[in-house]
């Protein structure tokens, strides 16, 4: 895997359009225990995104994902968009400051999932999108090589979006609720799947 | 007339943040400039943060400014907002961990008698219960 201009277009293309596919999947869950704007909020954000495809992929890899970043912090509009935005203009400066991919994949990821952490002063276990990013981070870690990695990352990542079901929220909207917010699963962690999926698919299909 | 730190309020309701602003300039005066924005970029309610910025940026003052936000995006988006900020601005930028009627009202109060950054934050927090 090198980062190309067309492999970089199919990337941002099928993460961005995946969102915006699940638009009304995000929307109910939300509803549930948020204020049901992210199916809303990932929506705009993800098409402004994609309005701007060929600019973002004009740029070299890292300046490009900083782009994404960047367009989700301005146009997203809750706080998913800082937290979305800051993971990938983590991912995008780590690139740009020479990490290397596919060597480096789990480094730079987790330069995404620290930028999360810190933004959202939170850890796994907060039934957040933290509670995918982590355990995906830690699949990079420990298989690395695997042939079937894209399948494997896929599979844990839909495992720990329903792992957020019974958690008790205590970050965000879903933290007014308490209890109330268990039994449901995170909309924002349910989103980091769908990006997840999302890339996992592309780059299958393109190997 | 000498500078104060101004204030800037960010809400997910339009209303909520004019009616807060609107509450401020009632009882604080017009000797501290008050900015506020509330509202996603559709006109929901919501958060804005190219619209935080030019709030930040309509009141600038050297003195500083205070932002009062409510609930958790716009906490996030304004300490976003911040960072997005040219360097030398940054540092005297500070959101409030207050309520945001209350801690609007209360910043301004201190910040009309010429009180510093910190000072006006100070007093904005401590109606905070943690």
């Amino acid at each position: 895997m090198s980062l190309d201009t067309p492999t970089l277009r199919a990337l941002v293309a099928a993460a961005a359009e995946q969102v915006v596919a699940s638009t009304a999947e995000l929307t109910a869950l939300d509803q549930a225990i948020g204020d049901g704007d992210h199916g809303a909020n990932m929506k705009r954000g993800f098409e402004a995104v994609l309005s701007k495809l060929d600019m973002i992929v004009a740029q070299p890899p890292g300046e490009a994902i900083k782009m994404v970043g960047k367009t989700l912090v301005m146009t997203v509009g809750g706080a998913s968009g800082p937290l979305y935005g800051s993971f990938f203009m983590a991912i995008g400066d780590a690139i740009a400051r020479g990490r290397r991919l596919p060597e480096d994949l789990a480094d730079v990821f987790a330069s995404g999932v620290d930028a999360v952490s810190a933004r959202g002063r939170s850890q796994a276990g907060e039934k957040t999108m933290l509670d995918v990013l982590v355990p995906v981070l830690a699949s990079l870690r420990t298989e690395p090589g695997r042939s079937d990695l894209a399948q494997r990352i896929r599979v844990v990542a839909s495992e720990a979006v329903e792992r957020t079901a019974p958690m008790r929220a205590t970050k965000g909207r879903a933290a007014f609720l308490g209890d109330r917010s268990i039994g449901h699963i995170d909309p924002g962690a349910r989103s980091s799947c769908i990006l997840v999926h999302a890339i996992c698919n592309t780059l299958e299909a393109l190997s | 007339m000498s500078e104060t730190v101004s204030i800037v309020i960010v809400s997910h309701s339009h209303d909520i943040a004019k009616g807060t602003a609107d509450m401020v300039r009632q009882m604080v005066g017009s000797e501290v400039r008050v900015a506020f924005c509330g509202g996603n970029p559709d006109g929901g309610l919501g958060t804005n943060l190219p619209r935080i910025i030019d709030a930040i940026d309509t009141v600038w003052s050297p003195k500083g400014v205070a932002i009062l936000v409510d609930l958790g995006g716009a906490e996030t988006n304004s300490e976003m907002a911040v960072e997005m900020l040219p360097p030398e601005r940054r540092e005297t930028v500070v959101v409030c961990n207050a309520p945001i009627v209350e801690g609007a009202v209360m910043a301004a109060t201190e910040a009309a008698g010429g009180s510093p950054l910190e000072k006006v934050r100070a007093v904005a927090e401590e109606l905070s219960a943690s």
